[in-house]
């Protein structure tokens, strides 16, 4: 690894003259071997990460993977790493970065590597089938209020890019992929939550299936990375650990689950 | 290479709109049901899909129902639709949006707490369905949870190339392709197989689309004998972004012009009133002091020429720009900031707020957009029975924006979303029905599968001093842009037709390199050999097509031909050659042919609706 890495975020070193070169540091390989391999780029005024990349692809090196669709931070399909930091490649303006220091650009690291800057990235898939879908009144007539959505509103702007997923330690450091859902699958648990016709109670699948919310210890970090600007942990996950409090640990909730019995 | 076999009574090829609602209602017959995507799911381009679905609900106009719904789609087509598909589209759409209601989709609401509708270019009443400007992230997460709900077998991220018949030649038997993660050959057996490969814009180079959207359901249908309908009718859409030019061609909501946004030119004049078509004069406001009245909500005020149809907003920027009076980067300036408060553009434009303070570093809150048309959609495709979506080769079937006929001459905004809801459930239920019955699955001669692995490698087998594919794209795109972009004619026609017939001949020489794992380079070549089918498919019926109508624009003949405003042209392909036919377009039935007589009548008198 460099020792020298391009940190820079304001515009103040960001060049006034296009086209200007940028080198950029990008992973080669798999999960079993890699290395860094240097490409020189001609950046326009405008371009992002994405457009260098594939720019790369197109005129230097065919074989360059990278997993991308809408270009326009819809999809959430460009997840990946860049000096370090989880950033869809579509939406990060290269006029932030200083072109005198090479940028690094690296695959989530969370999840195997399939090739190149291409994770593998199915295990999300996997938890998403654990959670009970939405599951509405049977008699339900569907009239609410614009205000009675408003606050689900917020988690279904989700794009599923899953830089949460990759940055949370629980994930990454800890490896807890068989008893941890992450904060993308508290995102959509909390949009289900708050759905006004929902009916199911999630809050089994929270504590002890997989979603295992218990293993967050709020480091926010999940907020941090979030594209959509979700507050996933003050919105999402902390009144969904208030939620399992309540029916696990209060009277109500004890008297609850025995009439459930 | 060793061969992966997967066995469905329904294979789907795609995942988008279109895709899953053929997967779930295909399901929903009791059939397995697998459904191969080219990308992640959830990722297809209806995620991109921004403004809402044109359903009749009538909740916000109550006088809205789907005869009206029906009128203006026949109206936008420029009576080129097909009648029978119209009608079904009109009158189921609005079950289908309380489908997805139903399966969990949170649509914004109306003060009496029901779905709320906005206006939308062409369409008489308030009519579309929708959330905020995320419509599509919507309706695909809505469906992708259904479908994973139903216990849907998904393959993401696999190639289909081929299409494969049985031994008589006539039955569709199975899907081709590979696995992109490895790269390698995987074969789909299945009863019937439902193409929702959604459109090509990637034969244009300034379009919306990802590179994913490569013509595959079309030019695959072709090459085993279906049939390509009113392939000339590309739609540009008239907003999209034009600068910065990495971001050139991103889709840029007509919802801003529903939600009340103006289109301006460089002298700061409002030009659309300069362009209200004869058809439309009558229905479109021709003041700006009515179309202010509008926008503030008088319902005796009639809509703004900025919400006239695509194809003729289109042509109106490009004229702007071609006569000087553009805005500095090629296009024109659409302003809502000087319309609408900032607190009501956050709330129903707040993708559209991202996308531009994050890419082109402009507050749409206080400064006017720029503009300009952009590839953006396919009126034409795969030509299906307009019940059940099947084609002429039996088995297979399409659906959405791979399937054509719908829209006629140009598609009304809101009518793509769905279009993909009402056709992709048809064909998932005729389908799954039919192969319910079925015992067994179609045989395919191992010949045919050995020539399809066989012709996987070709690429890597060519020598390095063949085609580059990246390089070759480029060429397409420029010959498309050049000879079949917006304004045509029959000599740059003929030009095109001869180029891309060159460009074709080139592909057997393109060249891969490498493993085949996630190789971007490999992948192009297969892309490239279906855009350009489908690209001369294109080029072959705007020659054919001698007049101008909706968004097929020849320079050479100027004004629609009655004559041809009766008749499709349709595309084969025999022995590698393309040959170009053409059928009349059925009736309407009774009623509904008097209701559009009735319905030209009272416009043209300037009654409103």
């Amino acid at each position: 690894m460099s020792t020298e890495i391009n940190t820079s975020t304001t515009s103040e070193s960001s060049p006034s003259v296009y086209p200007v070169n940028y080198t950029f540091r990008i992973f080669r390989g798999n999960d079993n071997t890699g290395e860094f391999i240097n490409y020189e780029v001609a950046v326009e005024e405008g371009m992002v990460i994405l457009d260098a990349i594939l720019s790369i692809q197109e005129n230097q090196d065919t074989e360059l993977a990278v997993r991308w669709n809408c270009k326009s931070g819809r999809c959430g399909s460009c997840g990946m790493e860049i000096n370090g930091m989880p950033k869809l490649a579509c939406m990060t303006r290269l006029s932030d970065f200083d072109p005198k220091i090479p940028i690094t650009v690296t695959p989530m690291k969370t999840f195997p590597v399939l090739k190149d800057l291409v994770s593998d990235v199915s295990w999300n898939y996997e938890v998403n089938k654990t959670i009970q879908p939405f599951t509405p009144n049977e008699n339900s007539d569907f009239v609410y209020q614009q205000e009675d959505i408003e606050r689900s509103r917020e988690f279904r702007k989700c794009i599923e890019c899953f830089l949460c997923q990759d940055v949370c330690h629980v994930i990454r450091e800890h490896d807890k992929k068989d008893s941890f859902g992450g904060p993308r699958f508290f995102v959509r648990s909390a949009a289900l939550h708050f759905h006004p016709e929902d009916t199911a109670d999630r809050s089994e699948w929270l504590k002890e299936g997989q979603g295992g919310i218990g293993h967050c210890n709020i480091t926010r970090c999940c907020t941090d990375v979030c594209p959509e600007h979700i507050s996933i942990t003050d919105n999402a996950i902390i009144p969904q650990k208030e939620y399992v409090v309540d029916n696990y640990y209060s009277i109500w909730g004890w008297i609850k689950k025995q009439f459930n019995k | 290479m060793t061969l992966q076999i997967y066995e469905h009574d329904v294979i789907i090829v795609g995942a988008g709109g279109a895709g899953l609602s053929a997967a779930i209602s295909a399901a929903e017959q009791g059939v397995d049901v697998g459904v191969v995507c080219k990308s992640l799911l959830g990722k297809a381009h209806t995620v991109m899909a921004e403004g809402g679905i044109a359903a009749s609900l009538g909740n916000v106009v109550q006088d809205d129902d789907w005869r009206s719904h029906f009128l203006d789609t026949m109206k936008g087509g420029w009576g080129l639709n097909d009648p029978k598909m119209a009608e079904i589209h009109a009158m189921e759409s609005p079950e289908r949006v309380l489908d997805l209601e139903r399966w969990g989709a949170v649509f914004d609401r109306t003060t009496d707490g029901r779905i709320s509708q906005r206006n939308f270019g062409g369409h008489r009443y308030t009519r579309l369905a929708h959330v905020g400007d995320r419509t599509g992230l919507e309706l695909i997460r809505t469906l992708q949870d259904k479908a994973v709900s139903l216990g849907i077998k998904v393959y993401m991220e696999y190639t289909i190339t081929e299409i494969l018949k049985d031994s008589t030649g006539k039955k569709m038997a199975g899907a081709f392709g590979y696995w992109r993660v490895t790269g390698l050959p995987v074969l789909f057996r299945a009863k019937k197989i439902i193409l929702a490969t959604g459109g090509s814009g990637m034969a244009y180079r300034v379009n919306s689309s990802s590179w994913e959207y490569t013509g595959d359901g079309p030019a695959m249908a072709l090459r085993v004998g279906a049939e390509l309908v009113d392939m000339a009718f590309v739609q540009f859409h008239p907003t999209g972004m034009v600068w910065p030019l990495s971001v050139k061609g991103t889709l840029v909501t007509e919802g801003v012009r529903g939600e009340g946004g103006v289109l301006k030119n460089s002298d700061g004049e409002r030009f659309m009133f300069n362009y209200i078509p004869d058809a439309y004069v009558g229905s479109i406001a021709d003041t700006e002091e009515e179309a202010n009245r509008w926008a503030a909500g008088d319902a005796s005020a009639r809509p703004p020429p900025e919400l006239l149809t695509r194809d003729v907003v289109a042509r109106a920027i490009l004229n702007e720009v071609v006569e000087g009076r553009g805005s500095e980067h090629g296009g024109a300036y659409l302003d809502i900031a000087s319309q609408r408060p900032t607190e009501f553009i956050l709330r129903k434009l707040p993708a559209m707020y991202h996308q531009f303070k994050e890419l082109a570093g402009i507050d749409i809150t206080k400064e006017p957009m720029e503009v300009a048309p952009t590839c953006h959609y396919m009126m034409g495709g795969i030509r299906v029975d307009p019940e059940t979506q099947e084609t002429c080769i039996s088995g297979l079937y399409a659906s959405g924006e791979a399937a054509g006929g719908l829209h006629g001459a140009n598609r009304l905004g809101g009518n793509s979303l769905s279009d993909l809801l009402v056709f992709g459930n048809r064909a998932g239920i005729h389908a799954g029905e039919t192969a319910q019955k079925m015992k067994s699955f179609p045989k395919i001669p191992e010949k045919h599968i050995e020539s399809a692995i066989d012709h996987l490698s070709f690429p890597f087998n060519n020598t390095s001093s063949g085609e580059h594919p990246f390089q070759l794209r480029d060429e397409l795109q420029t010959i498309m842009e050049e000879y079949v972009g917006i304004k045509r004619d029959e000599e740059g026609l003929n030009k095109g037709i001869k180029e891309l017939q060159k460009l074709k001949s080139r592909t057997s020489n393109l060249v891969a390199t490498g493993s085949p794992s996630y190789n971007a380079g490999w992948q192009t070549c297969f892309d490239l050999i279906n855009l350009i089918d489908v690209s001369l498919a294109i080029a072959y019926s705007a020659l054919e097509r001698k007049e101008s109508r909706g968004a097929h624009t020849r320079i050479d003949f100027p004004v629609p031909s009655d004559s041809l405003g009766k008749i499709k042209f349709i595309v084969s392909l025999s022995s590698d050659k393309f040959n170009i036919s053409n059928v009349s377009i059925p009736t309407p039935r009774k009623e509904l042919l008097s209701m559009i007589k009735k319905d030209q009548t009272k416009q043209k008198s300037g009654g409103k609706k």
